[in-house]
């Protein structure tokens, strides 16, 4: 899959460029592009997913401000269901993450980790004992200013334009696993050993990867292309998770920034994650 | 002239043979990690570098330490070190193959090697390492190779050839700063974010290279006819004197930072690396073995008398070797992950199958070494 999405993102990349250096054909039909974007809305989910980040500008004829995804996640609910797994396995699921016997060998997209050392900067010795024990719920924060990009020697991994998702390229991935050395998130996990045997039930739909290299989440890209939510959000059943579009002033995801007292993880590194957490 | 290589006494055959039989069991070593992956190494998901890297970035220090005998050499004029800095070069030349193999051998995917340059990256510090590596590793070769060639036709040196060996010296500079680099900027991992650390990377190569070299020298003065007489050893010992006392100060103002702000991010990596955390105590042995020998090393290089005094000489240069390839290597590399970003404590231990694979690495360096110093030594037995 690798070549050609690439191959696609580099036109499209090229093209939303294009478009921004022409600032007065922007200008002139900033009117179609709003209702283009009414009449791509197919769902009726609360956090409109109504944006296909693979629909090329240039062959629409229209040109859309770029997306930025977002998720926001209500740590306070989730936190009630303290062993539900939903949206775990049905990321590890649809995206064949294997599933090892060794700790040591481990990989996982999504995953749930002690508050206290998801938030260990803002742990508070008096504070809420049930609180610093309760699970987060940890991914890829998509960061605005990825570190792992910038670090990685062969654009295996890279920061799509139109909507922010970092993403990867396991056919270019050497492995040299310095992303994991520069992600401040533990977000990225590599595969020490071959994960196919280890896969409990291949998703046809979705690639599997090789030994040797990188995989983290990606927002679930191949879904959204095809106007879907992220796995996850569809998962989970209580509603904790909210999934949707920062350049849209009438998203869910904005709404809730706007109602809620949000945290991210280590806000000081500069990073700007797109994962929002409402303790 | 390269043919001298294969030619030689039963105490070189053994000594080759020694290589050649580490070479092959770490090799078969290596064939098991490129069938069942790294999960035969100790490396886990929170500490994705080890013995390996730990390795790569020493060696990159002996690499760049050539440029201690080549700049007072070139550009001081400095005769005494007529006859060693080959011996500096050609270390330099085993030193950057070395690095090349821990790089490759710590990849996952080692033969997508090419995607470096079929997509290169200025934005990575990875890449611009690649490059002034390899750049490094072309000019040693050119350089002793060329100059040597000279010396074998009892001729001077090309004229061409010294401006090459002048930039030389910046460079050797640079693939120190820029390993520097590759840790000191990244944002997830305070220990490393430190701007000390490529003047103290300088400090260490300019201090275990030469040092290295003086043991070197000594071997082959009591196996071969070669001496390069009294003078060039106690310069270098010099050199390494100072350098590990900027090491050590710079390892100081490190210790000052940490403790006096008491950052816990940045704090609980020097205490994990000298008291432990909790139960996690794989690293204080080592560090402590480190921080007596350093001082040990200080004691014998300070006093001159002691200085002076070969035997003495030697085993200030082994503790200096010896205690920076503990602290710059495993002390630096593995400490940055340990606590990990989430401030919890996955700790690492190196595997016997990931010893021998280093060991293999470490032998094909001194098998380089070896042969290219038996070439050099052969053109100067044929001068005499
Ligand atoms: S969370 Fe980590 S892996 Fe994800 S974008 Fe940020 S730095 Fe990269
Ligand atoms: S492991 Fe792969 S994705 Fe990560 S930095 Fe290296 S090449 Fe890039």
């Amino acid at each position: 899959m690798g070549v050609d999405r690439r191959k696609f993102v580099k036109i499209a990349g090229a093209a939303a460029l294009g478009l921004t250096a022409a600032p007065p054909i922007k200008l002139f039909s900033s009117e179609t592009e709003e209702k283009a974007d009414t009449s791509l809305c197919n769902t009726a989910t609360d956090s409109c997913v109504c944006k296909p980040p693979e629909v090329d500008p240039v062959e629409q004829g229209l040109k859309k401000d770029p997306t930025r995804w977002a998720m926001v996640v209500n740590l306070g609910e989730c936190r009630k269901h303290e062993d539900c797994k939903d949206c775990i396995l049905a990321c590890h699921e649809t995206h064949n993450v294997p599933d090892f016997p060794k700790k040591k060998d481990e990989v996982k997209w999504i995953w749930k980790e002690q508050f206290s050392h998801a938030f260990h900067e803002v742990e508070n010795e008096f504070g809420d004992e049930e609180l610093n024990h309760s699970p987060a719920l940890l991914l890829c924060n998509h960061c605005d200013n990825p570190p792992c990009v910038k670090v990685c020697p062969t654009q295996a991994t890279w920061k799509r334009e139109q909507d922010g998702i970092v993403m990867m390229d396991w056919h270019r991935c050497i492995g040299c696993r310095y992303c994991l050395a520069a992600c401040p998130y533990g977000s990225r996990s590599f595969n020490y050993r071959d994960p196919r045997p280890h896969i409990k039930e291949i998703n046809t739909d979705f690639p599997t990867r090789m030994r040797g290299v990188v995989e983290k989440c990606t927002f679930c890209d191949e879904r959204l292309a095809e106007g879907k939510l992220p796995a996850c959000v569809d998962a989970c059943k209580y509603g904790c998770l909210t999934f949707g579009d920062l350049e849209d002033a009438d998203s869910k995801v904005r709404e809730l920034l706007h109602s809620h007292f949000t945290i991210r993880r280590k806000p000081g590194l500069g990073t700007q994650p797109e994962v929002f957490y409402i303790v | 002239m390269i043919e001298n290589a294969l030619k030689g006494g039963k105490r070189y055959w053994s000594w080759i043979a020694f290589l050649l039989v580490i070479i092959a069991v770490g090799g078969l070593y290596w064939l098991r990690q490129f069938n069942e992956g790294l999960t035969i190494t100790g490396l886990n998901r929170d500490v994705s570098w080890g013995l390996y890297i730990a390795q790569f970035t020493f060696m990159v220090g002996v690499a760049a330490s050539a440029v201690m005998v080549v700049l007072p050499y070139y550009l001081h004029n400095y005769k005494a070190f007529g006859k060693i800095t080959i011996l500096g070069e050609f270390v330099a030349v085993g030193a950057c193959i070395m690095c090349m193999g821990f790089i490759f051998v710590d990849m996952g995917q080692p033969f997508r090697i090419t995607n470096v340059f079929l997509h290169p990256s200025p934005n990575s510090m990875m890449f611009w390492d690649t490059v002034v590596l390899m750049g490094y590793l072309v000019l040693n070769v050119l350089i002793s190779f060329v100059t040597l060639h000279s010396e074998k036709k009892s001729i001077a040196p090309p004229k061409w050839i010294r401006p090459i060996i002048i930039l030389s010296i910046p460079w050797a500079v640079s693939i120190h700063t820029v390993t520097a680099f590759l840790y000191a900027g990244l944002v997830a991992r305070p220990f490393w974010m430190t701007a000390v650390m490529a003047p103290r990377f300088l400090a260490t190569a300019f201090s275990a290279g030469p040092a290295l070299l003086i043991l070197l020298a000594l071997i082959l003065r009591k196996n071969t006819k070669f001496d390069t007489g009294k003078e060039p050893i106690q310069k270098l010992a010099i050199i390494v004197t100072y350098a590990m006392i900027m090491n050590v100060f710079l390892l100081l103002m490190e210790i000052f930072t940490a403790v006096y702000s008491g950052i816990p991010e940045h704090l609980d990596h020097f205490k994990y690396l000298y008291f432990g955390l909790g139960e996690n105590t794989a690293l204080v042995p080592w560090m402590w073995t480190s921080a007596v020998l350093a001082v040990i090393a200080l004691v014998l290089l300070i006093v001159p008398q002691f200085r002076k005094n070969e035997t003495l000489l030697i085993w200030g240069c082994i503790a200096v070797f010896i205690s920076i390839w503990i602290d710059k290597g495993m002390g630096m590399i593995v400490t940055g992950y340990i606590p990990n970003p989430l401030h919890t404590v996955t700790e690492y231990v190196p595997t016997f199958p990931e010893v021998m694979i280093t060991l293999m690495v470490w032998a094909l360096g001194g098998l380089i070494i070896t042969g290219l110093y038996k070439v050099a030594l052969s053109v100067r037995k044929q001068l005499v």
